[in-house]
């Protein structure tokens, strides 16, 4: 199957963004951005594609949009200060500053858990990723269609705790049985 | 399945293998739902060794995690060291000298050869065989001490650099690798005549543990197990990395599904990566093995980066994902033995406990590796 028909059958499904990416910098063909309702209809897909399963991830990204939104006003702010800064040289009135930019208003901070899927046949490597909100992390599971994806998942869980919705023994795999923390987490201390 | 399992009665057992059983190599236990000697239900119990080498990678910088590398899987050190140098230079941009890819190829050939001898006297033994073992430790001997003298160590090698390797090669390992390859093939012969074509060998691996390239898939099963199950599917040739498009090799791959297909494609393979030794040691090209500015402090750009070698069990991946700072923001090992144990349960229903422990062998479990 080819990768651009690969592409086109997973971006007709609504709101699934696919983003062809640069094997030689980045290590993978396709990017694909999904959500947690569309999860299961892409996974099902790929998995018509004939795509093994590689891993399932996670990855924080907690401080994130206040990062970003502490850039945007570093940027703001530094626009108007040259712009007041030449109008002195000129010896002008500095001109009136642009609003600064507002903080987006959903500031809580994000999941994002990272699927990742290969052929056997023709090459063609496929991440795909869905965010979810730190505060309530839950993603169905998608191990009904792949079985490999049940101990991803339970390792998923051990290390960020994101709850995979309709797995069959989400039961901490590497930590000890006991263990109600999440290591991989950035707000994570021993 | 067998018929007993079909009229399944009350009269089950539970039986713990492990997790110190010489059979799971290492510390894996496996939980056993047992009807008399056949298995009904096994779910395999992890985590024993693990050390969280996913976080020691963000609060290390890229240099200090280089010898965690190599002990996630003791067997094929070098392979894990590939892959993080590749996936860093990969971020990074960084350019790696000819002859220095070279030295990797033959170093990691040579590694997966004794990764490859220690799976056939421990798989073998297994079986209820006791004297391949002696003979396969002193094969891997000759590779131990040829990769001593040039790595300083002999299992948990950190021997690549992000720009090349620590240390050049020298007259002495290279006849030394020369001569090993002509030994190597002699005993292979003798392997052949010893072990494969025995009858109880036979007996023990034909058309023993099913795997079917369908269940391969669903699981994610790569490397040899997914080969001997008709899946032509090797990094190497899939996606090609470092300079092995420019050698001729073949990828073994049978047909059979059975544990004598698995082992059938390991014999073979380390056929085939003496000819790579022999094709690299004739083109070893001259210069430098190290990049002569290699940066001592390396910075990646932003965002997340895979890469995936051939390792002695499967396709092994990393990602990496990074702020652009001198640490690992993410560091995610895909193993290949994770994927392909996980399909232990499924395969073993209906088995005898002796099959299952042989098919458990033919998956070539190394546990650092699984639980990282």
């Amino acid at each position: 199957m080819h990768r651009d028909a690969i592409a086109g059958s997973i971006a007709a499904i609504d709101g699934v963004i696919v983003t062809p990416c640069e094997y030689d910098s980045k290590g993978y063909c396709l990017d694909v951005q999904v959500t947690a309702q569309t999860l299961l209809q892409a996974v099902s897909v790929i998995d018509h594609c004939g795509f093994f399963i590689e891993a399932i991830t996670g990855v924080d990204w907690l401080g994130e949009k206040t990062a970003r939104h502490k850039e945007a006003l570093d940027r703001a702010k530094a626009v108007i200060a040259a712009a007041a800064k030449s109008a002195a040289e000129k010896g002008e009135e500095p001109p009136p500053a642009p609003p600064l930019p507002q903080p987006p208003e959903d500031m809580t901070d994000e999941l994002e858990v990272v699927y990742d899927f290969n052929r056997y046949d023709d090459f063609c490597r496929i991440s795909m990723r869905v965010r979810v909100p730190r505060s309530t992390p839950c993603l169905p599971t998608i191990s009904a269609i792949y079985p490999g994806a049940d101990w991803h998942e339970r390792e998923t869980h051990d290390f960020f705790g994101i709850r995979f919705e309709g797995h069959p023994n989400l039961v901490p795999l590497l930590l000890p049985e006991d263990a109600d923390f999440h290591p991989l987490l950035k707000d994570f201390k021993a | 399945m067998s018929a007993i399992v079909e009229k399944l009665n009350d009269e089950t057992f539970v039986l713990n293998l492990g997790p110190q059983h010489p059979a799971t190599h290492g510390v894996l236990r496996v939980k056993l739902r047992m009807d008399g000697e056949y298995i009904v239900e096994a779910e395999p119990v992890l985590g024993y060794i693990h050390r969280m080498h996913e976080k020691m990678g963000e609060n290390r910088t890229w240099i200090q995690y280089l010898p965690n590398t190599a002990r996630l899987d003791y067997l094929h050190a070098l392979a894990f060291n590939h892959v993080y140098v590749n996936a860093v230079e990969r971020a990074a941009g960084i350019e790696v000298p000819q002859r220095a890819e070279y030295i990797r190829v033959i170093t990691a050939e040579l590694n997966r050869i004794s990764s490859h001898l220690v799976w056939f006297g421990a798989f073998i033994m297994d079986l209820g065989g006791f004297s391949p073992l002696l003979y396969a430790f002193d094969d891997r001997e000759q590779i131990l001490d040829l990769l001593e003298a040039i790595t300083g160590s002999r299992l948990t090698y950190c021997y690549f650099r992000f720009g090349g390797v620590s240390c050049d090669i020298d007259d002495q390992f290279i006849t030394g690798s020369r001569a090993f390859v002509k030994r190597m093939r002699e005993r292979l012969d003798m392997y052949r005549n010893l072990v494969t074509n025995n009858i109880i060998t036979i007996k023990r691996l034909e058309d023993v543990g099913p795997i079917t390239a369908e269940m391969c898939r669903k699981y994610g099963a790569t490397g040899p197990v997914a080969r001997g199950s008709g899946i032509n599917f090797d990094v190497r040739r899939h996606e090609p990395y470092s300079v092995y498009p420019e050698f001729d090799f073949d990828i073994p791959v049978y047909h059979e599904c059975d544990n004598m297909a698995r082992y059938m494609v390991r014999m073979d393979e380390m056929e085939q990566s003496l000819r790579i030794i022999e094709q690299a040691l004739d083109k070893l090209p001259d210069g430098p093995y190290l990049l002569p500015k290699a940066p001592r402090i390396v910075k990646p750009a932003k965002g997340d980066f895979y890469q995936a070698v051939e390792s002695a069990r499967g396709s092994l991946g990393l990602r990496i994902v990074s702020d652009g700072s001198n640490n690992a923001y993410r560091l995610k090992w895909r193993s290949p033995t994770f994927s392909n144990l996980s399909l232990f349960g499924e395969a073993c229903i209906g088995m005898l406990l002796p099959d299952a422990l042989a098919l458990m062998g033919t998956l070539d479990l190394v546990i650092p590796e699984i639980d990282r």
